[in-house]
């Protein structure tokens, strides 16, 4: 496999804290390939944030606390990276796009500085040959007049106009990988689908690998190439788009998605997934999904699932759904 | 008379030309530099235990409209009947019985309980103003509690000890607390994850099928709207641009905002990648818009005629009214 572009293998990350030890991320492994978009979705605390921060060694530490696993970047653990040797892969080669572009922003400097910026720590570049390279990626982005953009700082621009900014950031070294947290998820729907559509245009044209987390079944059904379905640390299924929304093999997954509202089921009762996300201090022994289970057995409370392999690359974390399936096959 | 008497039975609220205007102070005088008009001239009704589904995206109005009709803020023109008494000049000691009536449920949950008192405390503060005995009260308070599907031996505990979609189920049973016929919902589920909201939107359906709740449901997501919704309004900067039945509004929109909201959901079926009009640029300023249709600078469809003159609203079908000269007759 040599398209392989990352690799994320066992990872574990804990947080240390007086009393507890959240383990935030338990046990995750996933891929991303070159010029695919693998996507990571899960509810809010699954450790989904973590895991991408991880990847660029971002998570603080103290508490924090990499446990076990590789994060194989090329072939290469970014984890036995020095922060300097980090730092030349940060913005370089994999780029980072985050849920609130206002926080991300500097809102002291002009847009045009903080493009420039991301390019002038790993380039060395004259300053016109900057500003048309900064007036170009602009353009690429779907801003408007870029060049009077350049000039304008973050307070100035729209929400969906400085999310597209930080998009600009994370593009302008050609990076290889774009990891992008949520980056739509402050927007309205109208500007939502303007992002989404950026970000598969650019993927077509660069041949960029993307991987996008994110808690909207919707978003992913448009965007993925391949899914990740994350809850309580684990992954619990993982497939191509069609087989976890047309075959999903957990109950997990199939409990997410009987319980989207939809015109269609209208006046029927909505299903929904009982009790809530355990803590990630607490988890339940075996299957972390065990206590909100229809299928929950004995094994199921006392064993941790190994993940059952459905062929064509989907695998799904639950030995009785796999019995069943198997039965009936 | 007849009619007057059939709307006290039916029509829980009805708002006539609601408008809420802003002003933009500059300067060191403060002086008015403009007019924000957040809501401009909304007109709708709900009847009795129906769910009317405001949509939209930020800076419409939606939210300011829910605060006229609880009379947290003054109207500025228009009228906003409760069961076919006008409300909308009441003095504030005046109001304060129909508060009983009307109530309204946040999308924080947590920002609208007080983190010092007991979710107990929090409900039975709605109740004193009613006249239970603490006896009744407490029994209530269990009542309620059970209703919205929380244990009530969990009274004593604080919100900070509760997770956010069991907070918003503390919230529910606060507004139930004084027995309202109309609940407004902000964005009700907006914050809470997808099993989550499963839970709360069951939560309010069963209360309206067993309470004759009237909903107001306030929200930017069209599938959630769609599903709860009997009709339907879509705003943009503060107008309503078509207002018709669930079933008509998502089966035959009209408004080419409509259109471009729906189109922008992005859909659970794989494969069927958005195929979408659309929308360029995003919601402008809602500060002295131009005159003419409040949609012009997005539209697709804009012609000189929507740059000059108010557009009015055009019957497509029976209550499905639509602020398009261009789509009727099609």
């Amino acid at each position: 496999m040599d398209n392989l572009l990352l690799s994320v293998q066992n990872l574990k990350v804990y947080f240390r804290g007086d009393e507890k030890v959240s383990r935030a991320v338990d046990g995750v492994s996933f891929d991303v390939r070159r010029g695919e978009t693998a996507c990571i979705v899960g509810e809010s605390g699954c450790g989904k944030t973590v895991s991408a921060l991880t990847i660029l060694g971002l998570i603080p530490s103290p508490p924090g606390e990499i446990e076990s696993g590789k994060v194989l970047f090329e072939g290469e653990n970014l984890l036995d990276f020095t922060e300097e040797d980090l730092q030349k892969v940060r913005g370089n080669r994999i780029a980072m796009v985050f849920q609130e572009p206002l926080t991300c922003l500097n809102p002291v400097f002009t847009i045009g500085d903080q493009i420039g910026e991301a390019i002038n720590v790993h380039e060395q570049v004259e300053p016109a040959a900057l500003r048309e390279r900064c007036v170009q990626i602009l353009k690429d982005v779907g801003i408007p007049s870029p060049e009077d953009r350049l000039k304008d700082y973050p307070h100035q621009l729209s929400g969906g106009q400085r999310q597209r900014v930080m998009i600009a950031m994370a593009l302008a070294c050609q990076p290889d990988l774009i990891i992008a947290d949520e980056p739509t998820t402050a927007l309205d729907v109208t500007v939502q689908a303007q992002i989404l559509s950026l970000f598969r245009s650019l993927q077509k044209t660069d041949s960029m690998s993307v991987l996008y987390i994110t808690h909207d079944l919707g978003v992913v059904a448009n965007i993925a190439d391949r899914v990740y379905v994350m809850y309580a640390g684990v992954i619990a299924e993982q497939g191509n788009t069609s087989q976890i929304f047309n075959s999903p093999k957990h109950p997990y997954t199939q409990g997410l998605l009987a319980s989207l509202p939809t015109r269609s089921k209208r006046g029927k009762t909505l299903h929904s997934i009982p009790g809530i996300v355990p803590d990630p201090a607490y988890k339940p022994d075996g299957c972390p999904f065990n206590p909100r289970c229809a299928f929950a057995t004995d094994t199921c409370r006392t064993r941790f699932p190994e993940m059952r392999d459905y062929g064509e690359g989907h695998l799904s974390r639950c030995p009785v759904l796999f019995r069943q399936d198997q039965k009936e096959g | 008379m007849a009619d007057m008497e059939n709307e006290i039975q039916n029509v829980t609220l009805r708002v006539e030309n609601l408008k809420k205007h802003f002003p933009v102070r500059r300067g060191f005088f403060q002086r008015i530099g403009g007019w924000v008009k957040a809501v401009d001239g909304v007109d709708f009704e709900i009847e009795q235990g129906k769910t009317l589904g405001l949509v939209g995206e930020s800076g419409c109005g939606k939210s300011t409209i829910a605060r006229v009709i609880l009379k947290l803020l003054e109207p500025d023109h228009g009228k906003i009947f409760y069961r076919g008494q006008d409300i909308s000049n009441l003095s504030e000691k005046d109001v304060k019985p129909l508060r009983k009536e009307m109530q309204i449920i946040f999308q924080d949950p947590f920002g609208s309980l007080n983190p010092r008192m007991t979710v107990g405390q929090s409900i039975e503060e709605g109740l004193r103003t009613l006249d239970f005995s603490r006896g009744d009260r407490k029994e209530r308070l269990n009542e309620l509690l059970e209703m919205v599907g929380i244990s009530s031996n969990n009274s004593d505990r604080y919100p900070h000890e509760f997770s956010g979609g069991q907070r918003q189920r503390i919230g529910v049973a606060r507004a139930l607390s004084v027995e309202p016929s109309l609940i407004i919902c902000d964005e009700p589920v907006s914050a809470l994850d997808v099993s989550i909201q499963a839970q709360i939107i069951n939560l309010l359906k069963g209360l309206q099928d067993r309470l004759g709740l009237s909903y107001l449901f306030i929200s930017h997501d069209l599938n959630v709207v769609g599903y709860l919704s009997d009709k339907v309004a879509v705003m943009y900067l503060g107008h309503i641009m078509e207002f018709a039945s669930a079933g008509d509004l998502f089966e035959n929109p009209l408004h080419p905002y409509t259109l471009a909201l729906l189109s922008a959901i992005p859909s659970t079926e794989p494969g069927r990648k958005m195929e979408m009009k659309f929308l360029p640029g995003e919601v402008p300023s809602p500060q002295d818009p131009p005159p003419g249709c409040k949609f012009q600078g997005r539209c697709p469809i804009v012609e000189a005629q929507c740059r000059e003159e108010e557009i009015a609203f055009y019957e497509a079908g029976e209550g499905h009214i639509v602020r398009c000269w261009k789509v009727v007759g099609r």
